[in-house]
């Protein structure tokens, strides 16, 4: 027993052990202050789905090699182009969220190729060009959002030109997946329990469509180019192919990952909103246990739970010990960018 | 105490998490003594210098039993800071030198002289001017007191790796107190000729009355400095013996406490000469850094043991690594007649040539991965074996992976705690198993391998010799041996073809004397057999 325990805590490493016991210690505070821990629950439960593809979408960017993807706003980007075609082409409901998944998706892989191209020619500084790329990007994009010919009157400015800045989903696919086969039940002592059934069963099928293609040869290939390259290069494996083929996977996923978010959260955002997306799914992931260089799929699981349970519940916690006003915001800011940074200084990782 | 030892290690006995590694150690050094410190990989040698250096590992796994005196004084060296001002320094394996300072900055780092200016006397000593004529002539001294003829002032970054070794020294000579220093294994990254230089000035060093604790694998370096040698297995000490009084291969029994019998007989090893071409090279040129092949020409006989030597750096390792394709290569190869394509991995490994790499930790293994996974790997991706397939997709079979390793451990006899098992975990000489079992899971017409026995003990060398010779025996596999020790080729290959300058100096048979191995490495056979003739 005793070491199973220890086993247990060697795998884990030191500093998820330390965010574990945070996180059940605020789920602690949240009860004795007469929280809503029913609404709490729910919260957790949505927002893991939301975020949890664009976490996932870390997992192949890390195995080929170049590091946490910090470029995720490329594939986000062309998620959000896959959604503005899919309204423009008047879809709702399914087909839309369906249509603007597959839609993204050739931009994504485009997209993802070149960068991949660029990401070969900074080996070894990827994470810094990754980051300033996908600024770029989004600033390039703010351009491109006022420019773009959409005519569809839901979207574009009622006077003058270019795409609004919000644009609600309402009519469209808004919650398509969190509604699917959602579980609503009253359990007596805890209060109302919502299971968004839908959004989590997406997100474990792709984690598993991920975890079955690094089992494959092609998967197989690319943990081995982004592990040890010389290795690889002696095993006849092309390692810049791979490296591509990993940024492409990582957009990818980025595209979908951020069409699922819009349609839990029921809007989409242009301009700079995809500005600082890659920080929260990076940091998640090294919650969960992943290295710069290491990941796996049960890392992206464990830990898009505890960042997004800790954010969620941290800050009614926090705002109920100290209510004055609007001090929440700041405090939103506080908790989650401390996450992100405690995340990014252990980037050692378990094992 | 005695006050003639500047070292002595009394009854050291040390425990890590209930495992002994060390058990009542003894070891003395006086001044001006060359001692050597013998020892397989794990007999306790790095535990010891922990503890004479007082690392923060040994007190964090709860301290040392015995006593350690310095200069007659018993001494409690809790960090390393102390066991400097002891005057114990250290000669690292891995240089720890600033390659964009001089060699005088280097020497002098932290230590520097230094002089009151105006504003140091204003605003504290920290901002004194440094004193470079004093530094530079005290640099000057060391290096001398080493007989290494460069400048003091030039950048560390251009100089040669040997010199590097001997900045290292200078630096720790420079600190006026030093009493004892520590070589460990300061010959691994050195070319003979320099581990030569370095031997001569550390029998200097003694001669000024510095004691030299010396620890290394080399044994024939032992017995050319050495007067004591003190030989660990198992965290004990087996024997403690003067030079005068033993020899290598005493000290290799002692080492590994079982009799090595190397030599294969003799009868079994035909000379290859009559048998056929299996790979033909052809003005092969190489440009791998540090070991660049300047037009070869060789024809490899099929089933032979051919074995490639020659000093490090004059090409030998190029010509596996070019033909492998990891490093830009000209010139021609064939494979039975057939022209194969260069600077491609791909199609030769799909021609069934098999390549273990001299670097094992940075090219031959997946260091974080299981062992099953290095072994079926190459022949997975290249092969498309261990593979289930369901149209396009593919899986990996895991069972036939585990039963295929698992049957490599036991015919390889790697000890490990089973398939799973992180090669990072292995030992060198196991490690190397690995590398070989993934080499023949490819199942190679061929098989090249490179310096099979560097940094492993010399009880694994064996077995990986033993294996190699049973390969070509039983499966009648032809091996292309690169190595950089003439004992180990003469060993168990059938011809030795010995590299110099880039180029082909000549093939003897390994019953050829001594004479002509040395005059062919050295690149003087042409030159000494014409003015014979």
């Amino acid at each position: 027993m005793d070491r199973s325990i220890r086993e247990l805590m060697n795998h884990l490493g030191l500093p998820r052990i330390i965010i574990i016991l945070f996180f059940i210690s605020i789920c602690i505070m949240a009860v004795f202050l007469g929280l809503p821990t029913d609404m709490l629950t729910n919260q957790v439960l949505v927002r893991i789905g939301m975020n949890g593809v664009l976490v996932l979408a870390m997992v192949p960017a890390i195995l080929s090699g170049t590091g946490p993807n910090f470029g995720l706003p490329l594939g986000v980007i062309c998620g959000l182009l896959g959604t503005l075609i899919s309204i423009e082409m008047n879809l709702t409901g399914f087909p839309g969220f369906f249509a603007a998944i597959i839609i993204s998706i050739p931009f994504a892989v485009i997209v993802g190729w070149v960068y991949g191209l660029l990401l070969n020619k900074v080996k070894g500084s990827e994470m810094m060009i990754a980051t300033y790329t996908g600024f770029s990007v989004v600033f390039l994009m703010s351009i491109g959002w006022i420019i773009m010919p959409f005519k569809s009157p839901e979207m574009v400015w009622p006077i003058g030109k270019g795409l609004r800045v919000t644009i609600s989903l309402g009519e469209r696919f808004a919650e398509v997946l969190n509604k699917l086969w959602h579980i609503d039940a009253i359990i007596p002592g805890f209060g109302e329990l919502k299971i968004p059934t839908g959004l989590l069963v997406f997100f474990f099928i792709l984690c598993t469509i991920v975890w079955l293609f690094l089992r494959s040869k092609s998967g197989l290939a690319l943990k081995t180019a982004g592990d040890n390259p010389k290795f690889a290069i002696a095993s006849g494996i092309n390692v810049d192919n791979n490296r591509i083929i990993g940024t492409v996977l990582s957009t990818v996923l980025g595209a979908i990952g951020i069409i699922v978010y819009t349609q839990s959260y029921g809007f989409i955002q242009l301009y700079q909103a995809p500005l600082m997306v890659a920080f929260p799914a990076v940091a998640a992931i090294l919650i969960g246990g992943a290295s710069a260089q290491k990941a796996h799929v049960s890392h992206v699981i464990l830990g898009v739970f505890l960042f997004q349970g800790l954010l969620t519940i941290a800050l009614p916690v926090a705002s109920s010990i100290m209510s004055e006003g609007n001090i929440s915001e700041a405090l939103r800011m506080i908790v989650q960018n401390g996450i992100i940074l405690y995340a990014l200084t252990k980037v050692i990782g378990g094992e | 105490m005695d006050t003639k030892y500047t070292l002595q290690m009394k009854n050291i006995h040390k425990v890590y998490f209930n495992n002994k590694v060390l058990n009542g150690v003894n070891i003395n050094v006086k001044p001006g003594e060359i001692h050597a410190l013998l020892g397989e990989n794990g007999a306790g040698k790095s535990t010891l210098m922990n503890i004479l250096f007082g690392m923060p590992v040994i007190h964090a796994t709860g301290g040392f039993e015995g006593d350690v005196y310095i200069n007659g004084q018993l001494v409690n060296v809790k960090s390393p800071k102390e066991a400097m001002k002891l005057g114990i320094g250290m000669v690292h394996q891995e240089f720890m030198l600033i390659p964009g300072f001089t060699i005088t900055e280097n020497i002098k780092l932290n230590r520097e002289t230094t002089k009151h200016n105006l504003i140091s006397r204003l605003l504290g000593s920290s901002l004194k001017t440094l004193d470079k004529r004093s530094m530079e002539s005290d640099a000057r001294r060391s290096l001398d007191t080493l007989g290494l003829e460069i400048s003091e002032k030039a950048k560390v970054s251009g100089l040669p790796v040997g010199h590097m070794q001997f900045i290292e020294i200078a630096r720790e000579i420079d600190k006026r107190n030093i009493k004892l220093l520590v070589f460990d294994e300061p010959t691994a990254v050195l070319t003979e000729s320099e581990a030569d230089n370095l031997l001569k000035s550390m029998k200097k060093l003694a001669s000024t009355g510095i004691a030299i604790l010396f620890i290394t694998h080399r044994l024939d370096e032992v017995m050319d400095t050495a007067d004591n040698i003190t030989i660990l297995r198992d965290g004990e000490v087996v024997a403690t013996k003067k030079k005068e009084e033993t020899n290598v291969s005493e000290l290799a029994l002692l080492m590994v406490g079982r009799k090595i019998e190397r030599n294969v007989p003799s009868e079994n090893r035909k000379s290859s000469e009559d048998s056929e071409d299996i790979m033909t090279l052809k003005n092969l040129r190489v440009s791998m850094p540090g070991e660049e092949v300047k037009g070869i020409n060789l024809s490899i006989k099929k089933g032979e043991i051919l074995g490639i030597g020659g000093l490090a750096g004059q090409g030998k390792i190029g010509i596996a690594n070019g033909i492998m394709g990891l490093y830009p290569t000209r010139g021609e190869v064939y494979l039975k007649g057939k022209k194969l394509k260069l600077n491609d991995p791909k199609t030769m490994i799909q021609n069934g040539i098999g390549f273990v790499s001299e670097d094992r930790r940075g090219i031959g293994l997946l260091l974080d991965s299981s062992i099953q996974l290095n072994i079926v790997l190459t022949a997975m991706q290249m092969q498309n074996k261990f593979l289930h397939k369901i149209g396009p997709i593919t899986q990996i079979n895991n069972g036939k992976v585990k039963r295929h390793a698992i049957k490599m451990i036991n015919n390889l006899d790697v000890r490990c705690q089973g398939p799973q098992q992180l090669t990072r975990r292995l030992s060198g000489g196991n490690q190397q198993k690995v590398c070989i079992a993934r080499a023949l899971t490819l199942e190679p017409d061929i098989l090249f391998i490179s310096e099979p026995t560097r940094g492993i003990d010399v009880g694994a060398k064996k077995l990986i010799l033993d294996l190699l010779y049973k390969l070509n025996k039983e499966l009648g596999m032809t091996i292309v041996m690169t190595s950089s020790e003439l004992g180990e080729l003469r060993s168990i290959c059938n011809r030795i073809a010995i590299i110099s300058e880039g180029k082909l100096e000549g093939i003897l048979s390994p019953f050829d004397s001594d004479v002509d191995f040395g005059l062919m490495m050295a690149g003087e056979y042409h030159k000494f057999h014409k003015e014979e003739a």
